[in-house]
């Protein structure tokens, strides 16, 4: 039988009132075909409208897959006890944290003034609220994967979008760039091949972090991967905060000693935090032979 | 954190001079030292640096320290149960609204907790955040957070035209992302005050990112399969409450064309 590709696509109607989004699928079909056609309805129930969205298989093909989409009993139970659960943690939380600091909700509602901008990654076992006891209202806070920061010429809008919000609109004065041990985002940056294999996201997007790899690779290629990982997951934070310096609105504040650059690393398998500051005097030399950032006051927390 | 520390180490002080009251006069003069310091450090630098600096260390002693085996485990490997979408507005942390532990939420942040559509090249970013927790991690729910007062929701509504030229330039390509709920909010709630347009915008802000998310076909496939559930929320933090819905699939029988 031939191949019978499905396809999808998206279209978004903002004219349209009927439905929010259409999603429509066509199917190219060989000679002999079986179809059966299963039919998903989605209300969305903030609106109470449906969205239909209609998948197309060949049953040849896939017999297993139309069978399971066909009849099998939702199981939902597990499912709604997760959400019974996250109903009682925000009823906990607004019990003991929020009507505790009432006043200071209501001045957060107003407006927040937060001092940092943090810049983590997504990683579970790395939350800035936890381990660095962040609370409402202290840290605009950014989490993507292998908290990396494009340059200001190219690359997704996604961070940049924030870092101008973050630092001209809410005038944050001091920017935290966080890396950690164990980054599965820095280790796909050290596996992949210089060619970014394009069926790949994750590749696609740690590809911003390629300069980190290089000077990696230029001093610690002898170095066990993994040792080449955590040497590559600090290069990259350092290679952020130079980017930073690349976006004329930062510069300028930090130029003025109104906005201060500062790394960190956390290593979740000792429990230790290192930290340093961008010495933004002494960068500025640097920056002219393109050779780095210097940074100053370097601790590790313990 | 910082005045639990300091108010914890006065204390003891206290506790400690009530029982060597000898030692008051060689207090008082090393207090005053102490206090002059302070007053004269820059303060804006250091009160930066020692606030995180007292946040770690009392995470380390009150949580790391405390559960080794759970620690131990996450520095092996980590699975999670959720993906979260939420803002990076300072006042809604997933983690402290809903009381995640290390290790239970993938935890993506930007501006208006957005998920654009399949884009390989433009939204890598996102892209990449979603192909890593749902492939490799194995994540079985998603969770976008929108949230009350939102800066991102306010600007897109603020748009007057969708071609007039850009004047942040990063924000507005970004939000506009969210532009088909922005456009249904001011066709169907135009009577409504322009703050309750944008709290009824952060709501199907939240709508378009869950029907995004069905562009990327490694989503698609496991929400089929009834492998992964999606889910949209809504934090109201000047009334505090928090709504919850999700996207429900049905399947109806096949039948066959033949």
């Amino acid at each position: 039988m031939a191949a019978t590709p499905t396809h999808f696509s998206v279209s978004h109607d903002p004219s349209s009132s009927t439905s929010l989004l259409n999603l429509q699928t066509q199917a190219i079909f060989g000679p002999k075909h079986n179809l059966k056609e299963t039919q998903l309805r989605i209300p969305a129930s903030f609106r109470r409208k449906t969205v239909n969205l209609q998948v197309v298989m060949a049953s040849g093909k896939t017999p297993g897959l139309t069978q399971e989409a066909n009849g099998v009993a939702i199981d939902r139970e597990n499912n709604n006890d997760v959400f019974d659960d996250m109903k009682k943690r925000f009823l906990a939380f607004k019990k003991l944290k929020y009507m505790d600091n009432f006043d200071h909700y209501k001045n957060l509602a107003d407006a927040q003034a937060p001092k940092f901008l943090v810049i983590a990654c997504a990683d579970s076992r790395v939350c800035p609220s936890a381990v660095l006891g962040f609370q409402p209202g202290d840290a605009f806070t950014v989490r993507n994967i292998a908290n990396l920061v494009p340059s200001f010429e190219s690359g997704p809008t996604e961070t940049k979008a924030a870092l101008e919000f973050s630092v001209n609109t809410l005038n944050v004065e001091n920017i935290l760039v966080i890396g950690h041990s164990r980054c599965g985002g820095i280790q796909a940056l050290m596996k992949m091949e210089d060619e970014v294999d394009s069926r790949s996201f994750i590749q696609n997007w740690v590809v911003v972090g390629k300069k980190a790899k290089e000077s990696t690779k230029a001093v610690a290629s002898n170095l066990h991967f993994d040792n080449q990982c955590q040497h590559c997951e600090k290069a990259s934070i350092n290679h952020s905060l130079e980017r930073l310096l690349g976006y004329p609105w930062i510069e300028e504040k930090v130029r003025q000693g109104s906005l201060s650059l500062h790394g960190g690393y956390y290593n979740f398998v000792d429990c230790t935090f290192e930290k340093w500051t961008v010495d933004y005097a002494a960068s500025r030399g640097k920056k002219k032979e393109g050779s780095g950032i210097a940074v100053k006051d370097r601790s590790v927390w313990s | 954190m910082s005045t639990e520390s300091y108010e914890d180490a006065i204390k003891r002080l206290g506790e400690l001079l009530s029982k060597k009251s000898d030692l008051g006069n060689v207090a008082a003069a090393k207090i005053k030292k102490l206090t002059d310091e302070l007053e004269e450090l820059d303060s804006n630098k250091l009160d930066a640096v020692e606030r995180i600096k007292s946040g770690f260390i009392y995470f380390k002693t009150n949580n790391y320290e405390k559960n080794p085996t759970l620690h131990n485990a996450l520095a092996q490997s980590q699975s999670p149960k959720f993906l979260v979408f939420a803002c990076a507005d300072s006042r809604v942390s997933p983690s402290h609204i809903l009381n995640f532990q290390l290790g239970e939420a993938f935890i993506v942040r930007n501006i208006a907790n957005m998920v654009p559509p399949y884009d390989k090249t433009k939204h890598s970013n996102v892209g990449a955040a979603l192909e890593y927790p749902i492939t490799v991690l194995n994540v079985e729910n998603i969770l976008v957070i929108g949230h009350s007062c939102c800066g991102g929701i306010k600007g897109l509504m603020a748009i007057e035209d969708d071609t007039a030229p850009t004047k942040t330039e990063f924000i507005e390509n970004w939000i506009q992302i969210c532009a088909p709920a922005k456009n249904r909010i001011k066709q169907e709630c135009k009577d409504l005050s322009f703050e309750d347009q944008c709290t009824n915008c952060e709501k199907e802000a939240v709508n378009v990112s869950l029907g995004n998310l069905l562009s990327y076909p490694f989503v698609r496939e496991r929400v089929v399969k009834n492998k992964l559930s999606i889910r949209g929320a809504h934090y109201d933090f000047v009334k505090g409450t928090f709504d919850l819905w999700e996207l429900d699939f049905k399947t109806t029988p096949a039948f066959a064309l033949s």
